[in-house]
């Protein structure tokens, strides 16, 4: 039975939770940890339902952190694996995701976002989440999260996250929210061979001569996992290049610069957006995850009443793509509009790249999202 | 934005290599330690030298390959254990080893999985972990070092701090009641629970080889001696006079009702080997309750 319910290759009518628990499983993920959580629960219960059909496993742990700490062990036993929460859990989550930072430990992290601080709107979209999902966790480290606009991009995105995480050597986010989460679309699933099954590379050294956190020309070391003969001291603490424990400065910058760079390095890489009329735009209106979708049909609109505004969508949030916002300031881009469901996070990051362009955030606390009236509004105002 | 950034240092494998060639083999035991990782960061008179030995000890009598074990622990003195051990180990954060283990054991059910912590880590900030792993009867043999104190961070009370002890965080007297770890452990599900002081090392060795035959969450509290940490502001003395202590003072009773194994601050101690029982793990129950009925269609 295992092989066929791998793939659910065909035609499906899912939520974006379901979606992006049926691309874990089509991308290789045969370990869940979680924590019931709402908007999230979705996730743990088709996992539940759907990892012991492939022969995985699926355990509901007492908390975030130990689903956090249990993605990461099991991670290092070699096995995909992933977890999914909300607000309340992602902050439970921050500790063991700087472990994993740490640790260089690949996993996938879902957070279906909802309206915060605290409790919050437990039932209710938010995006409040976006910086605590690049600077949560104490410390500097490298940052991969995706955010998907439909069930559709619920199950790709989470492929991709599976497959950047793996490469990178890092917790990747699917930076998702209740909108989305909840939502019901058409989702096609492809082929099996179609799902690409990006695997961590593994030492070509023996065990005397490797070492495990030496960077290399990607600046990511190959790992050797439990059992595999190399006998690895991983820890948390700051450590040399042999995985001891080092607690000095010189240590210090070599590690952490190296966390941080080979994501900075490898942005372009990274990073993916789309963008719809924005050669000869006036005003970029720059939206993801739910917002998006509102946030394109105002475009259209806005373009319908004569005003020259483009789109661009933010498919990875993290890295944020910096170098594009700058260009489309120094092309002449009078400003940018940009509509999330908080209080300016991502239009913070916008205005730090648009030069002195003007910036409108157009933010809701959360709750619902926006109508394309309130959009299009932002945009004639900047018009 | 630019960045000023100072120029890195290389890293020189040959420093650690001329330390390895000097002190690692020295000693029989040296293949179960990480070479160039002694001397340990351990204070004199404390027990966590002979715990780490009787833990080796336990794994060659029981046969263990080295490669077929994995050691998680967390953070604090005991958490260093991790870092000297020549296998595959964990240091994780405060608290997490056992949910890292478990996570770690799930993926690689084929290799034993040994988490080493101290009181703080596996009952305060760690209680809620513990007490779940062994509910599950996850298959962990967990070693809990009991110094009564957090000694890496210099002496502060804990949840096995006696009343009226005092500690850095306690200079009055202890005010609260202690957890009895092994009353805990069995309440919670353990199926093996043992507890012995340092200075029993011959029994220790022993539990931790039956330990390594048995499936289940097997829990051993070793109580050793913190000198600096809780032996100074209590006037127990060093190390060497507090294993004394423990030689005259402990009563060893095996198979009573972990309830029963009183500890007092300057009285008895209640050792031995407490429970030893058998029942099915966490992954036996998986494969026989979930497993099975997704496979028999």
């Amino acid at each position: 039975m295992s092989k066929d319910r791998e793939v659910l290759t065909g035609e499906h009518f899912l939520n974006g939770d379901d979606a992006c628990a049926e691309g874990a499983i089509a991308a290789g993920c045969r370990f869940f940890a979680g924590y019931p959580i709402t908007p999230a629960t979705e996730i743990a219960e088709r996992m539940a339902k759907r990892l012991p059909e492939v022969s995985g496993v699926y355990i509901q742990m007492e908390d975030e952190i130990a689903s956090m700490a249990a993605v990461l062990g099991a991670s290092w036993g070699g096995t995909k694996s992933m977890t999914a929460t909300s607000g309340p859990g992602f902050s439970l989550m921050m500790e063991n995701i700087g472990l994993g930072m740490m640790m260089e430990t690949p996993c996938v992290v879902v957070n279906i976002m909802r309206g915060g601080p605290s409790t919050g709107l437990p039932t209710l979209v938010g995006q409040g989440d976006v910086m605590q999902a690049r600077w949560g966790s104490h410390g500097d480290y490298g940052v991969i999260a995706l955010s998907p606009s439909s069930p559709q991009e619920s199950f790709d995105m989470t492929i991709q996250a599976f497959s950047l995480s793996e490469k990178y050597r890092i917790p990747v986010i699917v930076l998702s929210d209740e909108l989305t989460g909840h939502m019901y679309e058409r989702v096609v699933i492809p082929e099996k061979k179609e799902v690409p099954r990006i695997r961590r590379k593994k030492p070509r050294k023996s065990p005397s001569e490797h070492l495990p956190f030496l960077g290399g020309e990607d600046m990511v070391p190959p790992m050797a996992c439990a059992g595999e003969g190399y006998r690895l001291h991983v820890t948390g603490l700051t450590h040399d290049e042999m995985g001891y424990p080092v607690i000095t400065a010189a240590a210090q910058e070599r590690l952490v610069r190296r966390l941080c760079d080979k994501i900075r390095k490898h942005t372009s890489e990274i990073i993916r957006i789309e963008e719809e009329g924005t050669e000869d735009a006036e005003i970029v209106v720059v939206a993801y995850g739910c917002s998006a979708r509102t946030a394109r049909e105002s475009v259209e609109i806005a373009r319908g009443n004569g005003v020259r505004v483009g789109f661009l969508r933010l498919c990875t949030v993290w890295p944020f793509p910096e170098e594009r916002i700058r260009e489309l300031a120094a092309r002449g881009v009078k400003g940018f509009v940009v509509p999330e469901v908080n209080y300016g996070q991502i239009a913070g990051e916008v205005e730090r790249c648009a030069g002195g362009r003007d910036v409108l955030m157009v933010g809701l606390m959360g709750g619902a999202v926006h109508t394309p009236d309130l959009i299009v509004e932002a945009i004639e105002e900047m018009a | 934005m630019r960045y000023k950034l100072v120029e890195l240092e290389p890293f020189r494998r040959e420093e650690t290599q001329v330390k390895i060639d000097e002190t690692h083999g020295l000693h029989p035991d040296d293949r179960y330690l990480k070479p160039g990782r002694i001397p340990h960061i351990w204070c004199p008179g404390c027990g966590l030298g002979i715990v780490l030995s009787a833990f080796v000890k336990g794994m060659d009598s029981a046969e263990i390959p080295i490669d077929n074990c994995a050691v998680v622990s967390g953070i604090g003195c005991t958490g260093r254990v991790a870092g000297y051990l020549n296998m595959d180990t964990y240091h994780t954060t405060h608290g997490r080893a056992i949910p890292f283990a478990t996570g770690l054991k799930l993926a690689k059910p084929e290799m034993e999985v040994a988490v080493f912590s101290g009181d703080g880590d596996l009952f305060a900030i760690g209680g809620n972990h513990l007490i779940h792993a062994a509910r599950r009867n996850m298959d962990l043999l967990v070693v809990c070092v009991n110094n009564f104190n957090y000694g890496m961070t210099g002496g502060q009370s804990g949840p096995t701090t006696h009343m009226t002890a005092r500690t850095v965080t306690t200079p009055y007297g202890n005010c609260e009641y202690p957890f009895n770890l092994t009353h805990l452990a069995y309440a919670s599900g353990a199926i093996y629970v043992a507890r012995w002081t340092s200075f029993h090392a011959r029994y220790l060795i022993e539990s931790i080889r039956k330990c390594f035959s048995k499936k289940g969450f097997k829990f051993i509290e070793v109580i050793t001696p913190c000198p600096t940490g809780y032996g100074r502001p209590n006037r127990l003395g060093t190390g060497l006079e507090q294993m004394k202590f423990y030689r005259d003072n402990s009563e060893i009773r095996n198979n009573i009702n972990p309830m029963e194994s009183d500890m007092g601050f300057r009285g008895p101690i209640v050792v031995g080997e407490f429970v030893n029982e058998e029942k099915p793990t966490f992954l036996d129950r998986y494969k026989e309750d979930v497993l099975s009925k997704v496979f028999s269609g």
